[in-house]
């Protein structure tokens, strides 16, 4: 359990942590503290393990069928991570309290840090690549909003939104990649994984998985050509600065590679893309750095660098280099966490970051300048500072690489050239902030040290630099061992921690790149002459133009294809149907399967004529509404003369009185519309129009045949099957919607009811004057209710409802059911509007039509979940025989109630849509009021 | 059979999608229903064309597939409330533009005052 309490107990402390923000900063730093506290407890009994090579694994199920669990994993290498993490998350708890002002908004600071701090756990922590995903992801999150803290700099979202586009992007590309590796493996757990390298590697997507997660991992980390983001992101406040940009958001990346190891290193793919890449990043990082005026930038671009000689030296493949990488994460992450802090106190003493005017602090702030000195002269490598243990690793490994003929040079080199920019860099640091000279008008002046807590951390760091120089073996020793051992899946090669090897090649270099380095910066005048020679590229304005080019083209290939044209979107819909359509129509061809055609019988074939007939009359007379309706209804009705001829009765039953339900309301919504619709269209267009439809008939024609001529296997023979004995009803189509598929009959009443509910809201502020003829000239007749009609109607009435009863009571075994007896009914009551009225009909009807939607849904519901109380799932119904006498014997089903529901949903919905139209013009109310008198 | 059958469903489509296509919003609901048609004849014949094989126990000796007639039972249905709500939806239409055009007011006529009132709904 406790391997998942050290990932989730940060998350807890950020909701926690805003509530002590009352209580000052102290007390909001204290508590902050805790979690980090926890976990550092509830790690270190398993240390034994580790340094013994062991590994702890606790793992829960999740979702176990994409394969992704709640796995954490403990080995030496995420001991070290979790380590730094903790650790100097600690350190950067008390920094954060100094450096912040108490106006600021101190709770939503901290509650950020210790998600980036949740987050930055699981990714170390995590067994199950898709879990370490989504840890990924939450820390590309979290530190687009910690950048992005002092929202009201415009510098600062904007440099928050890039290291969000650049690092986002590289997830997703790191997702793929994983989504691949998963494939190949089989499984996303990391044992797994690691222990199937031979298999990924000989994979044919080995290239492209390795391709995409380095891509994730460049991004993630910095390297070129994506490390443009990191010198934005300096924005952020300081503690931001050293906790994300040198201890653990760039060294996200750097730890996948270290993680995957086993998994993905060791082939050429993975030697050229990542020592090449590192290379090219350590070099121009360190370039950089020497001519960045602001501390931050020039601190930025030699984490870059930093970072390349990471990357470079994991790129190397040989064991050395990446115990050397490993060792030099952690050293790394120890000066530079130092230096950041050191650069964020000498910010808020003087209140600029311009090194052209921060000189001379030695004089007022003699301690800070002690620790910052010895930070940065690890940052240069200095002898007996932990900095220069790492750099003699990794200048000894660059002699090992055996690239062919001259290239082999080329690796010292760069590793030389790299180590006296980096010395420039590091004295510039030294000598341009805190001697040369008087600092030149600062925003505070006189700049002074600052509180006594606030260099706490600084001095911890720089006493661990000094420590680790001096003592290696016993200080970070058995750490390195065991993060090593993991990395490399337990061979660990020999070597050796030492202040000296010896007087060899490599300590020739170091003397090379540190009097090289004072050389140059003695220089430096003419460096920077040569530099400004170039201009230099701002990526900010790169980068915003680029979104914005690309916002541009989207909104403008929007616009073009969203022009507010219903017409168009219809048209775009049905086009791009056929589009995709219409090269396996084409195959297919009027294709007859193996079934071949039944024999026609000449009834059936006059009334599919009158069907199509009326149907392209439909369209070809469209102009001429009421026409077009009347064809309509033609159409209808041969389509449930169509069910019933093919063997579905009730269907049939159902689209008889669905037609006269919707002819009816189109009728009536047809009272208030113009009765002709103009020619607005080109010819051209209605020719186009006219093929379109032509290409949709055709290619259903097509499709239908070839269906209905092809042989099938349904599942219904369960249904046939089950339908008595299981549902107790003999008319399996109703059977099945009560009862088999009752969960979906549940949910389209539902669909019926909001749409009904929909329609009335829709209609109940609204007004609408009916034209006052027909629109050819003639006026409304004024006998609006008919006499004749009258009559009829009101005995129908009662007929109509016995009927309804009786299709409604029967529908378990004969065709009917709720569905068909509630849209009887709804036509007679209908009907009764028609003749009488709608304040005549209203006045006899004293309930509300809102009300019986509700009901009937309720019905139905409660017929579902009464199935509960006798310790059965959801809506399972059962059924018995009573008698009674003159009725004789007679089965009852439980799903009789829901039907009940359904019945009363069709009526409600159906006369409330209805109604709700017909309320519509006042002036028609108005008419029947004085008629009902 | 089969052929004809098909030539019906094609028949529709046509139709439909035809009137789909039309400006106004009356045309469109017509054309909607036509194409509703076509979708429930085709659903339904995903079981097959059966002569007298109503699917009731006992009533016969070979079933037709009940599962497609239950599916598109509740389709018929479903389909007429969807086409009260689109009936409905150009009634409004009506009565907040005064006109029967499916793109709502057209742009000529358009103003700022306008479009404030169609918010908040008259």
């Amino acid at each position: 359990m406790s391997l998942p309490l050290v990932v989730l107990l940060p998350f807890l402390g950020a909701l926690a942590a805003p509530l002590f923000a009352q209580g000052g900063r102290t007390a909001i730093a204290i508590a902050a503290s805790v979690p980090a506290l926890i976990a550092l407890a509830a790690l270190y009994p398993h240390w034994q393990t580790l340094a013994d090579g062991g590994v702890v694994l606790h793992s829960y199920p999740w979702l176990p069928q994409l394969g992704l669990s709640f796995s954490f994993r403990l080995d030496g290498l995420s001991l070290l991570f979790a380590l730094l993490i903790l650790l100097i998350g600690l350190l950067i708890i008390l920094y954060a309290r100094y450096y912040l002002k108490p106006q600021e908004n101190v709770g939503k600071f901290y509650a950020l840090l210790l998600c980036f701090k949740g987050s930055m756990l699981g990714i170390v922590l995590s067994s199950n690549l898709l879990l370490m995903m989504i840890f990924w992801e939450l820390t590309s999150l979290t530190s687009f909003l910690l950048i992005s803290f002092w929202t009201h700099k415009q510098d600062a979202r904007r440099g928050a939104r890039m290291a969000l586009a650049v690092t986002g992007g590289g997830g997703l590309a790191l997702l793929a990649g994983i989504l691949i590796i998963g494939n190949i493996v089989g499984s996303f757990e990391l044992d797994a994984v690691l222990a199937a390298g031979d298999q990924i590697k000989a994979h044919s997507l080995y290239p492209v998985a390795l391709t995409l997660v380095l891509l994730g991992a460049f991004t993630k980390s910095a390297q070129f050509p994506f490390h443009f983001w990191l010198p934005h992101a300096m924005q952020a406040p300081t503690p931001v600065s050293a906790y994300l940009h040198s201890a653990t958001m760039v060294k996200a990346g750097i730890f996948l590679m270290a993680r995957l190891y086993p998994a993905l290193a060791g082939t050429e793919q993975w030697f050229y893309m990542v020592s090449f890449t590192g290379m090219a990043t350590l070099l121009i990082g360190a370039y950089v750095a020497m001519f960045k005026h602001d501390l931050k930038g020039l601190l930025a671009h030699s984490t870059v660098s930093h970072l390349g000689l990471i990357t470079l030296l994991f790129g190397m493949g040989t064991q050395l280099a990446a115990v050397a990488a490993v060792f030099h994460v952690i050293n790394h992450a120890i000066f530079k966490a130092s230096l950041f802090m050191a650069a964020g106190i000498i910010d808020h003493e003087t209140g600029t970051r311009d090194m052209r005017r921060i000189n001379g602090l030695w004089r007022y702030m003699p301690h800070t300048a002690t620790l910052a000195m010895v930070a940065a002269s690890s940052m240069a490598g200095v002898p007996l500072l932990n900095g220069f243990l790492s750099k003699e690793m990794f200048f000894a490994e660059s002699l090992q690489l055996n690239l062919p003929g001259i290239w082999a040079w080329l690796p010292p080199l760069v590793a030389t050239l790299a180590g006296i920019f980096a010395v420039a860099y590091s004295a510039r640091f030294i000598h341009d902030v805190f001697f040369n000279g008087k600092p030149v008008d600062l925003p505070i002046y006189p700049p002074h040290e600052p509180p006594r807590y606030m260099k706490i951390p600084v001095e911890i760091l720089v006493f661990a630099c000094i420590m680790v120089g001096v003592f290696p073996a016993l200080s970070v020793g058995p750490l390195l061992y065991a993060a090593a051992s993991a990395t490399l899946g337990g061979e660990v090669p020999e070597y050796h921690l030492a202040i000296l090897h010896g007087f060899n090649l490599p300590l020739f270099m170091s003397f090379a790149a540190f009097f090289g380095g004072l050389l140059m910066y003695s220089q430096r005048q003419r460096f920077f002459d040569f530099h400004a020679r170039f201009r230099e590229i701002d990526e900010k304005a790169v980068f915003e133009a680029t979104v914005s080019r690309i916002a541009s083209l989207a909104t403008r290939f929007t616009g073009h294809i969203e022009n507010g044209s219903l017409q168009r979107y219809a048209g775009l819909l049905v086009i791009s149907v056929l589009a995709v359509a219409i090269a396996p129509l084409m195959n297919l061809g009027v294709f007859v399967g193996e079934s071949g055609l039944s024999p026609v019988d000449w009834p059936t074939l006059i009334g599919i004529g009158i069907l199509i007939l009326c149907a392209l009359a439909t369209a070809a007379l469209h102009r001429e509404r009421f026409y077009a309706l009347v064809l309509l209804s033609v159409v209808g009705l041969m389509v449930a003369l169509g069910f019933a001829r093919f063997s579905a009765p009730d269907l049939a039953m159902t689209q008889l009185s669905v037609e006269v339900v919707t002819i009816v309301l189109l009728m009536l919504a047809l009272f208030y519309m113009p009765s002709w619709t103009p020619i607005e269209s080109s010819t051209t267009r209605r020719l186009r129009d006219i093929a379109i439809a032509l290409a949709a008939g055709a290619g259903m024609t097509v499709v239908t045949l070839a269906m209905l001529t092809q042989p099938f296997a349904s599942i219904s023979e369960f249904f046939l099957a089950n339908s008595k004995p299981g549902g107790g009803g003999t008319n399996v189509v109703n059977v099945i919607l009560v009862d088999f598929r009752g969960f979906d009959t549940l949910g389209e009443i539902t669909v019926l009811a909001i749409a009904a509910l929909g329609i009335y809201a829709m209609l109940k502020e609204t007004a609408l004057t009916p034209p006052p003829g027909d629109g050819l000239g003639h006026r409304w007749t004024r006998d609006a209710y008919p006499l004749m009609l009258r009559q009829i109607a009101r005995p129908m009435l009662p007929l109509a409802l016995m009927v309804s009863a009786y299709i409604f009571l029967r529908g378990h075994n004969l065709p009917g059911g709720g569905f068909i007896a509630g849209l009887i009914t709804a036509v007679a009551l209908i009907l009764q509007y028609i003749a009488s009225g709608m304040i005549w009909t209203q006045d006899r009807v004293p309930f509300r039509y809102h009300n019986m939607v509700g009901l009937g849904l309720l019905f139905a519901t409660i017929a579902g979940v009464g199935s509960y109380a006798f310790g059965y799932p959801f809506l399972t119904s059962t059924f018995d025989y009573i008698s009674w006498p003159i009725v004789g014997k007679f089965e009852v089903a439980s799903a009789l109630v829901f039907d009940l529901g359904v019945y009363l949903t069709v009526i409600g919905a159906t006369l409330l849509a209805l109604v709700s139209i017909g309320r519509l013009s006042p002036h028609s109310a108005i008419k029947s009021k004085k008629e009902g008198a | 059979m089969e052929l004809a059958f098909a030539l019906a469903i094609g028949a529709l489509t046509a139709s439909g999608v035809y009137l789909l296509l039309r400006a106004r919003t009356f045309p469109v609901v017509v054309g909607l229903t036509l194409l509703s048609y076509g979708v429930n004849l085709f659903l339904f014949s995903s079981g097959r064309l059966v002569s007298g094989g109503q699917p009731i126990i006992g009533s016969t000796a070979a079933y037709s597939d009940p599962l497609p007639q239950a599916l598109v039972l509740t389709a018929i249905v479903i389909g007429f409330a969807m086409t009260a709500f689109v009936v409905v939806l150009a009634l409004r239409n009506l009565a907040d533009n005064d006109d029967d055009h499916v793109d709502g007011r057209q742009s000529g006529t358009d103003s700022k005052l306008d479009s404030a009132e169609e918010v908040t709904g008259k």
